[in-house]
């Protein structure tokens, strides 16, 4: 029945002077996200709102689907819109409207109307009575309640008049792209997609940097990246995947370190070969699935000892999160499924029984020195023999 | 160089089948159940492929179903025997080295409240004959075992089993998983006394989705499909006409020049395992000789984790299956290696080449250098 969808946005109508640029971001992402799916929609700014309006045949679940996949969307109401043909056409509107919308009429209910065209011949309040006295005329069983209504009907008066009662809750947040871009160290277990997508969540638009370590790791480790990639894509919009083959190195590592700070020396690597391409693509900080004491890379003193190659930010959103609240958010964005199918990463192929927990940076740094005059060269083929994949949201099968 | 010793997981479909399944595609494409030409004509080919592969198996063409593979021939057998001799008795014997397709059944089954009981096999993988006699007994309705070992190729004294099976039980039903052993063995189901045998297409460079289950005259057993009724009842759907002559195709095509394709197979094979037992610390699993299948070469190297060892191949161009993967979140151990008491720490480092008739020389030779300096590499770079 619903031709219309009401884009409700909080934060970003705020901005000031540069709500335009969060209002258009936010439109060019709603649009992203209806693409993947069947029907033609057209996506528009009316009067400091937003509304979606079905040109075609459309599956509603499906654009509900979509549409809660965009940051910045609040709330979503299926509107009806009609035009200003007099008070009596408004209030058969509204009759039928409530009869298709609700089969069982046994509710309370409260009439809300708001008048954004003052011209309109009635007030807000005398609407609020007079269609609250129709909609009882035509369902007796119906009953008011001003504090607590089953049903609150919005009528609002603008160019068109709208009227809707339901609000489907959007993911919160800010529209991608709103708030610059940052690279995502992206394995292939649960944290990590689930750290992209809360920093996607204030807006910003997500690269991401997997390092690949064949033989070691198989195609299918990388295809379920870049399945998780595209996952993530669903949120963050098209996401350029830097595949670094990340074998020598390692073995370099291995060779040449002690074992224990196996894991620390890799993932310092990791960190510089990540910010030289967050460099190259604009990214303004580094994103990492990192949480405190998970593991024996991510206690402080590790986490201290990786932060220190780098210059740019690391954001590290999961930092406080107990592994369960991370698996809750992997359920929640549908990355679970694939984060959790059995390929070995590249992180945990050679690590050590006993790995350090708490590193000292100096030694870390004396142990580095050991890979001086080789280490260099096979940075310098990891970062040219990169292969970068664009990646976006696929379309719905 | 590309060389694939894969083929105990699947083989490349032949020629001469996959054109005659484009024509069934194609051209002549009719239900064999339609009543019109085009039907009969459909009708025409899977009576051809039925007598094909009776032929194979010097059985009778009644005795013949087709289904859609080796998976559904194991579940026909066990499921519909279990139902259909269900108030004989509720005792099933099978071995503990069997492939998911019986083992899982099976263990459906025991939810239903039948026994099942898994006997052990030697370091070999094979059946232990005191563990079967002991198991037997008067409320046992069926006893299935694989034929041939699809991990490390080992044989299954299936005569000296049946015997023993028949002194005690007269009326169970024997059912055997020949999946790996039809086209690499002379199978003769009623000359062993087999009620059931099970077997697969694209083991046999037939099409995937194909398969067969020989079900002697006169067994009793319940389908496990219903439907339409199609080859008389025992398992309905249409039948998939171009899968069923490819396999018929195929099985012929397995069984000509046979003794002269096993002969060089076993050639091979034994070429091989004497070469690979020269890279310090790698052993053979299974039998040697003709007491294994000719196709099935399980390794074990010290050292090396499988999924490494087999991906550093497949960099060569070489195509093998890691014995048992166990990776870090989910060790999944292979039961049949276990079962052959394998050591623990190679359990993880075992790997299955599986030939096929085409394989030569000059491709194990290959891989055996490829090997030669693959090993001592990944033996550098352990976890430690």
């Amino acid at each position: 029945m619903y031709k219309s969808f009401l884009i409700k946005y909080g934060e970003i109508a705020i901005k000031g002077k540069n709500r335009y640029l969060f209002e258009e971001a936010l439109v060019r992402q709603i649009r992203y996200a209806l693409q993947f799916i069947e029907g033609e929609f057209q996506t528009r700014r009316a009067q400091g709102r937003i509304y979606v309006d079905a040109l075609s045949e459309y599956d509603y679940d499906e654009v509900i689907g979509a549409l809660t996949t965009v940051f910045g969307i609040v709330g979503i109401c299926p509107v009806v819109l009609t035009e200003d043909k007099g008070f009596d056409a408004l209030a058969k509107d509204v009759i039928q409207y409530l009869d298709q919308e609700y089969p069982d009429k046994n509710k309370t209910f409260k009439v809300r109307a708001r008048r954004a065209r003052k011209n309109y011949p009635m007030d807000s309040m005398e609407l609020n009575a007079e269609l609250g006295g129709k909609i009882l005329d035509a369902f007796p069983e119906m009953k008011v309640d001003v504090h607590n209504p089953d049903i609150l009907v919005c009528v609002e008066i603008r160019e068109e008049i709208n009227i809707y009662s339901k609000e489907i809750k959007g993911p919160g947040g800010m529209p991608i792209g709103a708030n610059g871009k940052a690279m995502l160290l992206l394995s292939g277990g649960i944290d990590s997609p689930v750290a992209g997508y809360m920093i996607a969540k204030r807006g910003v638009a997500v690269d991401a940097v997997y390092f690949h370590a064949p033989p070691y790791t198989s195609e299918r480790a990388k295809q379920k990246v870049i399945d998780l990639a595209r996952i993530l894509s669903k949120y963050a919009g098209p996401v350029q995947l830097h595949i670094v083959n990340f074998t020598d190195i390692q073995l370099s590592i291995y060779e040449h370190c002690p074992h224990a700070e196996l894991t620390i020396l890799m993932r310092r690597y990791m960190m510089r070969i990540a910010e030289h391409f967050a460099l190259g693509q604009n990214c303004l900080g580094l994103i990492t699935g990192e949480s405190i004491g998970q593991v024996a890379s991510q206690t402080l003193q590790s986490l201290a000892a990786t932060n220190a190659v780098c210059n740019l930010p690391v954001y590290r959103p999961l930092i406080g999160f107990d592994k369960n609240e991370i698996i809750d958010i992997s359920v929640k964005i549908d990355a679970y499924e694939t984060s959790i199918q059995p390929f070995e990463d590249c992180c945990t192929i050679f690590v050590a029984k006993h790995p350090v927990t708490k590193p000292n940076l100096r030694v870390i740094e004396r142990s580095e020195k050991k890979l001086e005059g080789m280490i260099e060269g096979l940075v310098k083929t990891a970062l040219e023999t990169v292969e970068i994949v664009t990646i976006t949201a696929e379309e719905s099968a | 160089m590309t060389v694939y010793l894969d083929n105990a997981a699947t083989t490349r479909c032949c020629k001469s089948a996959a054109e005659y399944m484009m024509r069934l595609i194609m051209e002549d494409y009719g239900n064999p159940s339609s009543l019109h030409a085009m039907g009969v004509k459909a009708e025409e080919e899977v009576k051809t492929a039925r007598k094909k592969i009776a032929k194979t198996l010097k059985a009778q063409e009644k005795e013949i179903v087709f289904t859609s593979g080796g998976t559904e021939s194991n579940n026909l057998a066990i499921l519909g025997s279990a139902q259909a001799n269900r108030r004989a008795g509720n005792h099933i014997i099978t071995t503990a080295i069997e492939h998911a397709s019986v083992q899982q059944p099976m263990r459906y089954l025991e939810e239903q409240g039948f026994r099942v009981t898994y006997l052990p096999v030697d370091s070999h993988g094979i059946l232990c004959h005191d563990a079967l006699e002991e198991a037997l007994d008067e409320d046992t309705i069926l006893v299935s075992m694989m034929l041939v070992n699809n991990e490390i190729g080992s044989i299954t004294p299936i005569d000296e089993a049946v015997r023993q099976i028949r002194n005690r039980c007269k009326h169970a039903l024997i059912h055997a998983d020949a999946i790996q052993a039809y086209g690499k063995m002379r199978l003769n189901p009623k000359k062993s006394g087999i009620d059931l045998l099970s077997a697969s297409g694209h083991k046999i460079h037939g099409p995937k989705g194909s398969g067969f289950l020989y079900i002697k005259d006169k067994t009793k057993l319940s389908p496990i499909l219903f439907g339409g009724g199609q080859q008389k009842g025992m398992r309905s759907g249409t039948e998939n006409v171009p899968a069923i002559a490819g396999l018929g195709e195929a099985a012929v095509l397995a069984y000509e020049n046979f003794d002269e394709k096993i002969d060089r197979m076993y050639g091979l094979r034994e070429y091989f395992i004497q070469e690979a037992s020269r890279i310090a610390n790698v052993t053979i699993n299974g039998s040697l000789g003709r007491e294994s299948a000719p196709h099935i070469v399980s390794v074990s190297v010290e050292g090396v984790r499988s999924e490494v060892l087999l991906h550093s191949l497949e960099e060569k161009g070489i195509y093998i299956s890691a014995g048992s993967a166990c990776s870090s979140n989910k060790p999944s151990v292979s039961r049949t290696l276990e079962a052959i008491a394998l050591r623990r720490d190679l359990l993880d480092s075992t790997v299955r080449f599986s030939f096929c008739e085409t394989t030569t020389k000059e491709e194990l030779d290959y891989t055996l250098d490829c090997m030669s300096e693959i090993i001592p590499f990944c033996r550098k770079f352990t976890r430690k």
